[in-house]
């Protein structure tokens, strides 16, 4: 234990030294745009303790909740009034580009705030019943292609949100042309959208893989496909990529941090290697063992790009299924 | 037996030190909230769901500490019914009846003693039926799919005004406003905004714990400003208890009816405890006849409607935590905290939040004893409580209502919103408008609006799908009887309950 500590300071230290002058003093602070006990609060808390006994920051990082349209006032916020602030970061996620990308934030878009960096993911998964006719990914794409009523699919996010998004990257890869007209039936939440599809009154399942793991598991639902680059690691082995399938739809959900756009450069490239020496570190890793994350991590300086493509990815969706003009 | 495995899960929850304190805490304070005349149990739950959030409590003990206050108040309507004269609360009002001639033959000690044992019974009985019926409940209603969840959202709201309110046309305006603010933020169908005028704060609707906390605490306290109840009232004597065990024994079958009854009373949607304490004693008074005393302080007058009540506020959790439909006005504020702690209702509890679900059950049958407990030896000290004046009580409610309300967002604007909304019941409630179906429309306003959706997009826009099967038109048929039952029924129900109270000899 005591080896391990002073080798993760030690590789902080390194990481200081060799390439920063700036250094955070004092407190630092989080703001997760929910309430207590969501994903992003997840998100501020676990990573400010690790950062905290990696060294990365000599106080402690102190978590505030700021919650208010789904992000919105929180990204209003560091846009307007902690614009220049270096000690800031604001938890994101999947959630955070889709409303920017849906101007849910009115006046607001994603290029007014740096992204940092992706501590991990939770992958998008399309999921039938057990009785269902359906066997794989292509066989229910087909019959999304040849008629879209054909299917029905419930999810836990509102129409034009995360997981309806993830049935239409994936019929849009699939080659199916209509898709306003893919009835998307939304639940509250994964779970009451799963109990549907289990009960056998809607045809299909969109969530993340964290929340179909106890239907699955108990062998109610099918996962026909996860939405992933390769297959996911352990448990999850056996399930097929839509890649696999032919179909090349990718729907991560991240988890990750911006900070304000007007701080110091040295204070942004601080904290981008921040953020991956703590994803690197086997205190996170065990972080995320034990809450389900998946690794993902684009590399510092491509996490950006990737912010930016997916705004525009589901930018461009959202145009085709009417929620835009 | 699955169900006992369960419990017994529940037990290890409860049983906890910790959450056992909240219990106790909750079953004090529900006690002391209950013998407050005015300050119901709905207003109860509504004042201590803040201070759920300032502790930061789990999910599981901030439900066990709200259940707790709930069947607190429950057994403390009936200390000021008995020496006051005055209900706690309103389905203490039954208790008056004979509780007080009791007092005033100077048996007070016994009226109270015998009412905290029917209390008991009742709660006891409430809570074996809630055991047994609702699993069976949560299970047949997983087969339900949204045109049957409509049709179930239409039954609760066409039985609303239920047999005991007042107005039928202010009960339908209030569950109207409620469901006008649920309207505000996105609608989750279309994923567009509504009625939110481009400000942020409003883009995920209208917290219905905000609304709740301000409609019920904040405007009870402007009641009390108004009323300027500055003194106390003075100290009354509470005198030894005389009760023999033989006088006991005698009330066991009276115990046992009000118990069963109003456990089904509380399990019908709209009626709730009211009824149920109600229905106890006229049913009681009926089986007994010519051989009580009922009026003049028969103690199987005070035993019955206390049996009934709390049964009946046992069975009220039964559709709240199978169906996500409140069976009343405090179970509406119980799954207003349920929903806030991100846990959807519903059959689906029963398996997604097993420990929530048995942890509060065990915590019913927990604090049932433990309300026995310090109801008996500790009555002269809610007694005293009660003679302590508004004037120190309503700073501290005030100071955990903004100090909850606050730590549950960080957001003055929230606190703001909750002023409004006190204001606003307080302007209601002068016009005699009902809070409750407000609570109630702005909780079940969207999941109503959701099923309709679905159901629709399921039958590709075909509305006889709302009425085509079995279980929906027998949902249907029971709302339309809710509807029609209170004008025909409810006069006359509300004519004997306050006959009852006028025969009541010594009644002001």
């Amino acid at each position: 234990m005591l080896i391990k500590r002073t080798l993760s300071f030690v590789a902080a230290a390194a990481v200081s030294m060799s390439a920063l002058a700036w250094e955070p003093s004092g407190k630092v602070e989080c703001i997760a745009p929910s309430d207590p006990g969501g994903g992003w609060d997840f998100t501020c808390r676990s990573a400010g303790n690790v950062m905290q006994e990696l060294g990365l920051i000599d106080g402690s990082v102190q978590t505030v909740n700021m919650a208010g349209a789904g992000g919105g006032v929180a990204y209003a916020h560091t846009v307007s009034k902690r614009a220049e602030e270096n000690k800031l970061l604001v938890a994101a996620s999947t959630a955070t580009t889709t409303r920017l990308a849906q101007k849910q934030f009115p006046g607001m878009n994603a290029d007014m705030v740096t992204w940092v960096g992706a501590l991990g993911a939770d992958y998008g998964v399309i999921a039938v019943g057990k009785d269902s006719k359906y066997k794989n990914l292509s066989d229910l794409m087909a019959a999304v292609s040849e008629d879209p009523k054909s299917v029905k699919f419930a999810g836990g996010s509102a129409r034009g949100g995360w997981d309806h998004l993830k049935v239409l990257i994936t019929a849009k890869a699939a080659g199916a042309d209509d898709l306003p007209r893919i009835p998307y039936l939304s639940y509250n939440n994964g779970g009451e959208a799963m109990t549907q599809v289990v009960g056998g009154q809607v045809d299909a399942f969109t969530g993340d893989i964290s929340e179909a793991t106890g239907f699955m598991e108990s062998g109610d639902l099918r996962v026909l496909a996860v939405l992933s680059e390769e297959r996911l690691p352990g448990k999850f082995g056996d399930i097929p990529t839509a890649k696999e399938q032919g179909i090349e739809a990718l729907g991560p959900n991240w988890r990750g941090f911006y900070m304000p756009k007007g701080a110091d450069e040295e204070a942004k490239e601080y904290w981008v290697n921040a953020v991956d020496t703590l994803y690197a570190s086997e205190e996170w890793k065990k972080v995320m063992k034990s809450n389900g994350l998946i690794p993902f991590h684009p590399p510092a300086n491509k996490f950006d790009e990737f912010v930016r493509n997916q705004v525009q990815e589901i930018e461009q969706m959202s145009r085709e299924i009417g929620l835009l003009k | 037996m699955e169900t006992l495995g369960f419990l017994m899960e529940g037990f290890a929850v409860a049983l906890t030190p910790y959450n056992l304190m909240f219990a106790l805490l909750g079953a004090f304070v529900g006690t002391l909230i209950g013998c407050l005349p005015g300050l119901g149990p709905a207003n109860g739950v509504a004042i201590m769901i803040p201070l759920a959030f300032t502790l930061g409590l789990p999910p599981e003990t901030a439900m066990i500490l709200l259940t707790s206050v709930y069947a607190g108040a429950m057994y403390g309507g009936r200390i000021s019914s008995i020496l006051l004269n005055i209900p706690g609360d309103e389905p203490a009002m039954m208790t008056c009846l004979d509780g007080y001639p009791m007092a005033q033959k100077g048996r007070a000690a016994d009226a109270l003693a015998i009412s905290a044992i029917a209390s008991f019974t009742g709660g006891l009985i409430g809570t074996i039926g809630l055991i047994m019926l609702a699993p069976i409940l949560a299970k047949f209603a997983l087969t339900f799919g949204p045109a049957e969840y409509f049709a179930l959202f239409m039954l609760a709201f066409a039985t609303l005004g239920g047999i005991t309110g007042k107005n039928p046309m202010k009960t339908v305006i209030a569950a109207t406003l409620g469901i006008m603010i649920s309207t505000v933020g996105i609608d989750i169908a279309t994923g567009t905004q509504r009625y939110t005028f481009g400000v942020l704060e409003l883009y995920e609707g209208i917290d219905f714990i905000l609304a709740i906390v301000g409609l019920f605490a904040i405007s009870e306290l402007l009641f009390f400003v108004e009323a300027r109840i500055g003194g106390g009232r003075k100290k009354m004597n509470v005198g030894k208890i005389t009760l023999s065990f033989k006088e006991l024994v005698s009330t066991i079958p009276t115990q046992f009816r009000g118990g069963v009854l109003g456990f089904i009373a509380g399990v019908l949607p709209g009626a709730g405890a009211s009824l149920g304490s109600f229905i106890s004693y006229t049913l009681e008074k009926q089986v007994l006849g010519k051989k009580g005393t009922f009026g003049e302080g028969d103690i199987r007058g005070v035993a019955a409607p206390e049996a009934g009540n709390n049964g009946a506020s046992s069975g009220a959790l039964v559709p709240m935590l199978t169906l996500g439909v409140p069976g009343s006005g405090t179970t509406a504020v119980l799954l207003a905290m349920l929903i806030s702690l991100n846990i959807t209702p519903g059959p689906l509890m029963f398996t997604q939040h097993a420990d929530i679900v048995w942890g509060v059950i065990a915590a019913l049958l927990i604090g049932n004893v433990l309300l026995l407990i310090i109801n008996i030896p500790l009555v002269g000290f809610f007694v005293r409580l009660l003679s302590v004046p508004p004037m120190y009580l309503l700073p501290i409610v005030t100071m955990v209502a903004f100090v909850g309300v606050y730590s549950i967002s960080h957001s003055t604007f929230d606190l703001y919103f909750m002023v409004a909304f006190g204001v606003g019941g307080y302007f209601l409630r002068k016009l005699e408008i009902p809070l409750v179906p407000i609570i109630l429309g702005l909780l079940l306003g969207p999941e109503m609006e959701k099923n309709l959706g679905h159901a629709l997009i399921l039958s590709d826009g075909d509305w006889t799908v709302l009425w085509s099967s079995p279980l929906a038109i027998g949902f249907w048929a029971v709302a339309g009887l809710g509807l029609v039952l209170p004008t025909l029924v409810g006069p006359i129900l509300r004519r004997r309950m306050h006959a009852a109270m006028k025969e009541s000899p010594v009644s002001d």
